[in-house]
């Protein structure tokens, strides 16, 4: 085949010749506007927050839609895997519920030790209420950031920096909020730290997002690492942003000083998600301006 | 932008389709990372990225360089990247594009693959890059799946550009096949 250049060719045609020069003087100059639209989205990275919240307002109900065909798709399968081994887990369902409802009955009566305990200390917590109670609805699979959509906006009273949990753990929290749909910066992203705590022992840590659905967790103690596989992490609820005794990750390998740990909540397997206000305000600002102000925290 | 000269008189709709077609298809394909998965890693071929490479390495005389432009812009605004992401890139690999094929006096399917091959890598280096200085990314390591799950579905991508061709020109049907 000849390389089809032949009709770019301006030939003898000076206006041509000009319309071409122009298209890639035009292109060059958009690279360069292109260039100043990402450090302006890099020193300050809600600048263009309208105008991305806006575009996320449209294209939400379309993933919307298909997110349920999805877990109809997905349910309709489950239904029918389920009837053929129904007689072996009827019996183990059985068996787990005689044993769950023991472990029900001594779980209500810890609860009312802790809440007379409680009493006695005057201890008072203002546990936040929830702002919305909403679904996650797709990610990013083409950009190398992890950020998932989330079917609430501002009209559901989401805001940027808003902690976002799931029954099973943390999720992560709102970066963009637009009207009817907002997107969550996952725990497993690069830029997201959050401060965490062993569930036995209490030993502080940092829980830093890997970016491939993983986390690492940094311990804060001197003198080796104590998280071994299979330890439980919550929140600490340290810096006021995540609301403390949130289940972040369970612990899967050692790599020598830090551990490498894997999220609760699956966000790929999660319907609902729950949006909180921050827990103690606002984060106070740092005093050196930093990017991403929330994420140190 | 021109439309190939015909054998028969023009007509208005399938001028309008004619224009339309390779925009709309290369948005479409943007508009795939609105799918509904929740992915953990970024496992997603560039789509969008895909199909301008794929209209632009068959039909070199539809587009100037400038409309990576805006429709890098809408890609941006679709995926939910950096802004100005799909902007630099994409001009940026058809300007690539353009570079080399002034110097190429042949062309056949390898040496179209293999170009596009490289604008591809670049390009989603290059968003990498970005993405890793405006905020966080995945280590490096993860990004060379993207890139090679990219460049094996290139020529489905390229049949893909090459039915909605002649389906928009309706060549055959009133246009004699070139």
């Amino acid at each position: 085949m000849k390389a089809p250049t032949r009709n770019r060719r301006p030939g003898f045609s000076r206006r041509a010749q000009y319309g071409l020069f122009l298209s890639y003087v035009i292109a060059v100059t958009g690279i360069f506007v292109g260039l100043g639209l990402i450090v302006v989205s890099h020193v300050d990275p809600q600048g263009f927050g309208t105008l991305r919240a806006a575009a996320l307002d449209l294209t939400t109900p379309v993933t919307s839609l298909g997110r349920g065909i999805v877990r109809g798709a997905g349910a309709a399968v489950d239904g029918v895997t389920a009837y053929i081994d129904a007689a072996s887990r009827n019996t183990t369902l059985e068996r787990e519920l005689e044993a769950d409802r023991r472990e029900l009955v001594r779980a209500r009566i810890l609860a009312l030790e802790n809440e007379r305990l409680r009493k006695m200390l005057h201890l008072v917590e203002n546990r936040p209420r929830s702002v919305a109670v909403a679904r996650i609805v797709g990610s990013t699979g083409v950009s190398s950031r992890r950020l998932a959509t989330l079917d609430a906006g501002m009209a559901q009273g989401v805001r940027p920096g808003q902690p976002v949990r799931a029954p099973e753990g943390l999720v992560g929290r709102v970066v963009d909020a637009g009207m009817i749909a907002s997107r969550v910066l996952l725990i497993s992203d690069n830029a997201s730290v959050v401060p965490v705590r062993m569930a036995r022992g209490g030993m502080p840590a940092l829980a830093a997002g890997r970016g491939d659905g993983s986390i690492e967790i940094r311990p804060l103690g001197a003198g080796g690492n104590p998280f071994e596989r299979g330890n439980i992490v919550l929140t600490s609820g340290t810096g006021g942003l995540y609301p403390p005794d949130v289940p972040v990750a369970v612990v899967l390998r050692k790599e020598g000083d830090v551990s490498i740990a894997w999220p609760l909540a699956d966000p790929s397997r999660l319907d609902f998600a729950l949006v909180e206000p921050p827990f103690a305000g606002p984060p106070a600002v740092p005093a050196t301006p930093s990017p991403k102000p929330s994420a140190k925290h | 932008m021109s439309i190939p000269r015909s054998s028969a008189p023009a007509d208005r709709a399938i001028e309008a389709r004619a224009r339309l077609v390779p925009v709309v298809s290369t948005l479409a394909g943007s508009a795939a990372a609105l799918l509904p998965i929740v992915a953990l890693s970024p496992s997603w071929p560039p789509f969008g990225l895909l199909m301008l490479l794929g209209w632009r390495l068959m039909r070199p005389e539809m587009w100037a360089a400038w409309v990576g432009l805006p429709l890098g812009l809408a890609d941006d605004l679709l995926t939910g990247q950096t802004l100005g992401t799909g902007m630099v890139t994409w001009t940026a690999c058809l300007l690539l594009v353009d570079l080399v094929e002034v110097r190429l006096l042949w062309r056949d399917y390898w040496q179209e693959w293999l170009l596009a091959a490289i604008a591809i890598a670049l390009a989603i280096l290059g968003a990498w890059a970005i993405a890793s200085w405006t905020g966080g990314a995945t280590p490096a390591a993860l990004v060379w799946p993207q890139i090679v799950t990219s460049v094996l579905c290139f020529p489905l991508i390229g049949r893909l550009c090459a039915l909605l061709d002649r389906w928009r020109l309706a060549i055959g049907k009133i246009r004699a096949p070139d």
